[in-house]
């Protein structure tokens, strides 16, 4: 109502200096969470980014989530069978052709099949375990960022020869060996067959340096005796956030367990739900603080016009025209303080974006703070603010609604 | 003459650990365009009787009916509705909000009301102002007004509304002689001219002699004798 909203003001604009510091509270509260939420937004973005540039959005491998049936399961209605010997299942996806016949007529974005399996590379007497991947490098090249990570040759490179394979830096450091030797790569099953060197690689993840190796997709199979066979197939989709749907189709169709990204980095996903509960935790306590200033002026208000909450009860306003009157005081403080906390936050999120610094952390370089411009930050700021301030407004209004104006009248006459 | 207000054995009694009798079994009627004065030495709970007659406080016990309606049974709401729209009040201190000039004083009950527009209600503020002797201080807030001004301003603010029943608690009570002539006389004219129900707490046996009705007040108690009748 405009009369009590008139009356409000007029309260709280005669306490100028007390009303500055309340609103001050809140803009400095709703300021710098904007800005830490800018900041943490920005930085679980930028990592998010980088996970899904870097790994499959979908990655499909020959496992299954549950044990195949055996068949003399479906045909004995027995509880238990013990003691089966399972037959030995030709391993890697079933029918690849098929499978990947169906996954280009729909799927929306790229996908690489390849097959990868275990084996030693040898050189001049020395050996590295390895994981021979063999690949199309036309598809992986899409599917894969290991294209631009080359320190020697190239990927495309694999195409040039009928016999060559790219590898780990660090793995040919430990072989000796180096750009056009010849190594010899055994599989498991030990067949060995010599390929040539034609690019090196460093991803910086040691682990794949050490021991990752890339060959034509049919040497694999003739390494591994496994004609035609494929047990893993990356996808890279146009739109990321599609991909446990897409998982789910696959899985739904296949059998072979596809594992979105989200899936695979579940841990991560769950840390960064913690970190925005922390986060939130810290706003909401902020914003309690800035309560208390809130608190403290309707409270001084409340008891300097005691006289006139008197005076509008004798002239016909209820207790809840009072509450309201007070509430609305608490809130326009609040209002007033986000809208200025909105400034705030917007200048310091903009001194943060401007900020350059160089670290130097294994090549890769940082060189600006990562910051996400979200007007959800600033609707959730304000919210816990007017939130605040309402329960602020409350507390003494619902005290000072329920005085008695006889006791006042009285007190004054 | 209609019964404006009607009170059976209204009673209220102070629930401290010792039990403080404020006003008891008082039963009275006050029909409609009567002026009438509560009277009786100090602490014989003449003002608690006129605020359970203007709802700010609430008997313990005994009816109070106002316009025919029963107000023991009205709910917080229903009762500051009712002060509204049927009762003003003047008490003996101004109670004007200082924040507003003269005319935005008047005009809050009749915009809480809402049922004028803002050009009517300050038009009709500004007739009450000029009406009553203070059409040169429309603007001024109470802290430029003489004590006798603004005690008129509060007369003029419980008139706001048009109410029937005006509830004047000592409303001379801290002004000179000349500014009490003034604003009693006005009362005086409410109830002559306008025909406005009048009830005033008064210790001026002068002024209670010009009302046409008073009720003497013992102890909480309608008093048999009437002293200045």
């Amino acid at each position: 109502m405009r009369l009590i909203l008139d009356i409000a003001l007029t309260h709280i604009l005669g306490r100028g200096r007390q009303t500055l510091v309340a609103v001050i509270g809140v803009a400095v509260g709703v300021g710098f969470s904007i800005a830490m939420a800018a900041l943490m937004q920005g930085g679980q973005d930028d990592f998010v980014e980088q996970l899904i540039d870097t790994m499959p959005h979908v990655q499909v491998t020959d496992e299954r989530r549950t044990p195949k049936r055996q068949p003399a399961e479906d045909a004995f209605a027995a509880v238990e069978i013990s003691g089966l010997r399972p037959p030995d299942d030709r391993r890697g996806i079933v029918n690849p052709t098929a499978a990947t016949a169906w996954l280009r007529e729909w799927l929306p974005g790229l996908f690489s099949a390849s097959l990868r399996t275990q084996g030693v590379v040898r050189y001049s007497g020395r050996e590295a375990g390895a994981s021979i991947i063999g690949v199309d490098p036309a598809t992986e090249s899409a599917v894969s960022p290991i294209i631009g990570d080359f320190t020697e040759g190239s990927f495309a490179a694999l195409v040039s020869g009928g016999n060559n394979i790219v590898m780990g830096d660090r793995m040919a450091e430990k072989l000796g060996a180096g750009i056009g030797d010849t190594v010899f790569a055994v599989s498991s099953t030990g067949l060995s067959r010599a390929f040539k060197i034609v690019g090196l690689f460093h991803t910086g993840t040691t682990a794949r340096d050490e021991s990752e190796a890339y060959v034509l997709l049919k040497n694999a199979q003739i390494v591994s005796e496994r004609a035609n066979a494929i047990n893993d197939i990356r996808i890279k989709l146009d739109d990321p956030y599609a991909s446990p749907a897409v998982a789910r189709r696959i899985e739904a169709e296949l059998g072979y367990k596809a594992v979105a990204w989200q899936e695979a980095n579940e841990g991560i996903m769950e840390a960064f739900i913690v970190r925005n509960v922390i986060m939130y935790t810290v706003v909401a306590a902020i914003m309690l603080v800035a309560g208390f200033g809130i608190f403290n002026i309707i409270s001084t208000i409340t008891h300097e016009k005691a006289r006139d909450i008197a005076i509008m009860k004798s002239l016909g306003f209820s207790q809840g025209d009072m509450q309201r009157m007070f509430v609305i005081e608490g809130v326009a403080i609040g209002a007033a303080g986000s809208g200025f906390g909105w400034m705030l936050g917007f200048a310091l999120t903009l001194a943060l974006s401007s900020i350059r610094f160089e670290l130097d952390a294994g090549g890769q370089e940082i060189t600006e703070l990562p910051i996400a411009w979200s007007t959800l930050h600033y609707a959730i700021a304000s919210s816990f603010a007017l939130g605040s301030a309402a329960v602020a407004g409350y507390l003494p209004a619902r005290r000072a609604a329920r005085l008695n104006p006889v006791d006042i009248i009285r007190g004054a006459s | 003459m209609n019964d404006l207000v009607v009170t059976n054995k209204l009673t209220r009694i102070l629930p401290e650990t010792v039990p403080v009798t404020l006003v008891k079994d008082v039963s009275l009627t006050v029909g409609e365009g009567e002026f009438v004065a509560i009277t009786g030495p100090s602490g014989s709970g003449k003002s608690s009787l006129l605020y359970l007659l203007g709802l700010l406080d609430q008997p313990t016990g005994g009816t109070l009916t106002i316009d025919g309606q029963d107000c023991g049974v009205m709910s917080e709401a229903e009762r500051a509705r009712l002060r509204l729209e049927k009762m003003g009040f003047v008490f003996q201190f101004h109670f004007l909000l200082p924040e507003f000039s003269a005319r935005d004083n008047i005009a809050i009950p009749m915009r809480k009301l809402g049922k004028l527009s803002r050009a009517e209600i300050d038009e009709r503020a500004e007739s009450l102002l000029v009406s009553l002797g203070l059409g040169d201080h429309v603007h001024k807030l109470p802290s430029q007004l003489s004590g006798g001004q603004r005690q008129r301003v509060a007369v003029a603010r419980s008139l706001a509304n048009n109410p029937a029943l005006l509830l004047a608690d000592e409303p001379t009570g801290s002004l000179d002689s000349k500014s009490s002539e003034q604003v009693f006389s006005i009362l005086e004219m409410l109830v002559r001219e306008q025909g406005k129900t009048v009830i005033i707490v008064t210790h001026d046996l002068e002024m209670a002699a010009r009302t046409d009705r008073r009720i003497h007040l013992v102890d909480g108690m309608l008093a048999e004798a009437d002293p200045a009748a």
